[in-house]
C-alpha cells in the first residue's frame, strides 16, 4: 500500500466525527418500544389512538401489553384433519385488519397430494373445488412458523422486528422502512408486504388490537402473523383456533406440562416445516391419526 | 449372599404379579366435563313425551312410522337404535353395561368405542375448543360435529382462493 491510498490523518477524524454524529442523532431520535419510558410510551399510544380515530373514524384501542412470565407460545396443527375449507384465512384477515385490496392473506392453504407427502414444490394454493377435502389431496395451512432462530429478524437492518421472550417474532411498524430484506430472508413465505395504503370496509375493523400485531398498517411496511397478540396475550386462543370447524388447530404454552401442546409433542407424530433450515419453528404439524 | 438376597428382591417383586398387575382403582366415574346443550332436531326432546306410554318394541327392524329421516351409517351392521338409546328411559341413552348416561355426558357412550378420541378429546386435541389457553374452555359434545347417526365429517365448500400476483402496473 502507497502513502496515497493510505487514508490520511484528516480523513479518519472527519469520518469518525460523522459517524459520532451519526450515533448521536440516531440516539436522539424515536427510540425503540422497549426503551421508551412507560409515560412516555401511553402518551405515545393515546396519540396513534387518535390519529387512527382522526382516519378511520372509529375508536380503536391499541394494546401495548408485554409477554407473561414463564409462558413460550407454540402451535400445533393437525395435517390429518385439515381439510382445507380456508376458514382460517378469513377469520384470520378479519381479527387482524388485514387489507381486503390489495389482497394480503397472512395463512396460506397448501393443497398436496398424498401419494407426494408434504412437498412444495407440487402444492397448490389456488385449489378451488365445490367441495373439500378432494380425494387424495391434504392441505397444509402455513403462516409464520414463529421460528425460535428466525433468519428474518437477523436481516433487518432497523432492528424493526424481533423476537418476543414469549415466543413470538413481531414487527414495529412504525420502524419498519419496507426494504423486504425479511421476506427474502423468510423461507415459508410468512411475511407480506403492503404496496399500498391497506383497505378494510369501516365496519369490518377490529377494533382490539395490539401495538405490535394488528394495529392499522400503513402503505409500505411488512406484516404477518403474530399468533393473534392482541388475543393470546389476554390468555384467548388465536382467532383461526377457534374458527377452524374441524378443531385442528391447537395453541398453548409449551412450557406448560400439562397443556394440550405438550401432550401433542409427547403423543402424537410431530413434525416442522424445513428442519433442515434449523430455523427452529414453533408451529408444529402433527398427526392424531 | 448377594443372589440370594437379589432373588429375594426379585420374588418380592412378582409375588404381587401373581395376583394379577397392580391397577390403580378406577375413579368413581369421569369427571363432567362442561359442555354446551346436545344438538337436538326442533321439539324432538324429551323423547319422554311419545315415547312414555309406547311398548318397547326390541325387534331391529326399519322404521316407517317416525324418525324416518334417520339413515344409519354408524356400523349399521351390527348397530341398532337400542344399543345407544335406553328402551326404557328414551331421555337417556345407555352404556354397554347398561347404566343411564344423559344425552349431555354422550361422550361417554361414544368413547366405549372411540376410546383413543374419546382420550385425545379429554385432552383437548381432538376436536375444536374455545375459550382461554391458559383458563376456562368450551367443549363440544362428539355430536355437535358428528351426526351420531352418520358420523363421518361432511365436506364443506372452500372459501375463495387467493388472487393470483397481478404483475400488470395499474
Amino acid at each position: 500500500m502507497t502513502d496515497s491510498e493510505k487514508p490520511s490523518r484528516r480523513m479518519f477524524t472527519a469520518s469518525a466525527g460523522a459517524a459520532f454524529a451519526g450515533m448521536v442523532l440516531t440516539a436522539c431520535g424515536p427510540k425503540r418500544l422497549y426503551e421508551v419510558p412507560q409515560h412516555k410510551l401511553k402518551a405515545s399510544i393515546a396519540e396513534m389512538e387518535r390519529r387512527y380515530k382522526e382516519q378511520l373514524g372509529k375508536d380503536i384501542q391499541v394494546s401495548d401489553q408485554g409477554p407473561m412470565p414463564g409462558v413460550h407460545f407454540a402451535f400445533a396443527l393437525d395435517i390429518s384433519r385439515c381439510i382445507g375449507c380456508r376458514r382460517c384465512v378469513y377469520g384470520c384477515v378479519a381479527e387482524n385488519n388485514q387489507s381486503r385490496d390489495p389482497q394480503i392473506h397472512w395463512i396460506r392453504v397448501f393443497s398436496m397430494e398424498k401419494e407426494k407427502g408434504v412437498d412444495f414444490t407440487h402444492a397448490d394454493p389456488y385449489y378451488n373445488p365445490p367441495e373439500v377435502p378432494e380425494e387424495g389431496h391434504f392441505y397444509v395451512p402455513v403462516g409464520c412458523q414463529q421460528c425460535e432462530n428466525p433468519p428474518c429478524t437477523k436481516v433487518c437492518p432497523t432492528g424493526a422486528t424481533w423476537a418476543e421472550k414469549d415466543g413470538i417474532v413481531v414487527i414495529d411498524y412504525d420502524w419498519c422502512i419496507g426494504c423486504r430484506y425479511c421476506m427474502a430472508a423468510c423461507p415459508y413465505g410468512a411475511r407480506h408486504f403492503n404496496w399500498k395504503a391497506p383497505t378494510i370496509p369501516e365496519n369490518e375493523i377490529n377494533p382490539h388490537t395490539h401495538y405490535l400485531g394488528n394495529r392499522p398498517r400503513p402503505k409500505g411496511v411488512v406484516e404477518k402473523c403474530t399468533f393473534c397478540i392482541q388475543r393470546s396475550r389476554e390468555g384467548r386462543y388465536p382467532a383461526c383456533v377457534e374458527v377452524c370447524p374441524v378443531g385442528a388447530r391447537k395453541f398453548g404454552n409449551i412450557l406448560d406440562p400439562n397443556s394440550e401442546i405438550r401432550y401433542i409433542i409427547e403423543h402424537k407424530r410431530v413434525l416442522v416445516l424445513k428442519e433442515e433450515l434449523n430455523t427452529v419453528p414453533r408451529f408444529f404439524y402433527f398427526y392424531a391419526t | 449372599m448377594r443372589s440370594g438376597l437379589l432373588l429375594l428382591l426379585l420374588s418380592g417383586g412378582i409375588v404381587p404379579a401373581a395376583d394379577g398387575p397392580k391397577i390403580p382403582p378406577a375413579p368413581a366415574g369421569p369427571e363432567r366435563i362442561e359442555v354446551p346443550p346436545p344438538p337436538f332436531s326442533d321439539g324432538i326432546f324429551p323423547c319422554t313425551n311419545c315415547h312414555a306410554g309406547m311398548p318397547v318394541d326390541r325387534t331391529r327392524r326399519e322404521l316407517t312410522a317416525m324418525h324416518t329421516d334417520i339413515v344409519l351409517k354408524h356400523d349399521e351392521t351390527h348397530r341398532w337404535c337400542l344399543d345407544c338409546h335406553d328402551p326404557t328411559n328414551r331421555d337417556f341413552l345407555h352404556l354397554a353395561s347398561g347404566e343411564r348416561v344423559p344425552f349431555d355426558e354422550s361422550y361417554r357412550l361414544c368413547g366405549q368405542c372411540h376410546g383413543e378420541k374419546y382420550r385425545d378429546w379429554r385432552a383437548g386435541v381432538h376436536g375444536r375448543r374455545t375459550g382461554n389457553w391458559n383458563g376456562a374452555k368450551e367443549y363440544l359434545l362428539c355430536a355437535h360435529c358428528h351426526n351420531p347417526h352418520q358420523p363421518r365429517f361432511k365436506p364443506l365448500a372452500p372459501k375463495p382462493a387467493p388472487q393470483r400476483p397481478d404483475r400488470s402496473m395499474k
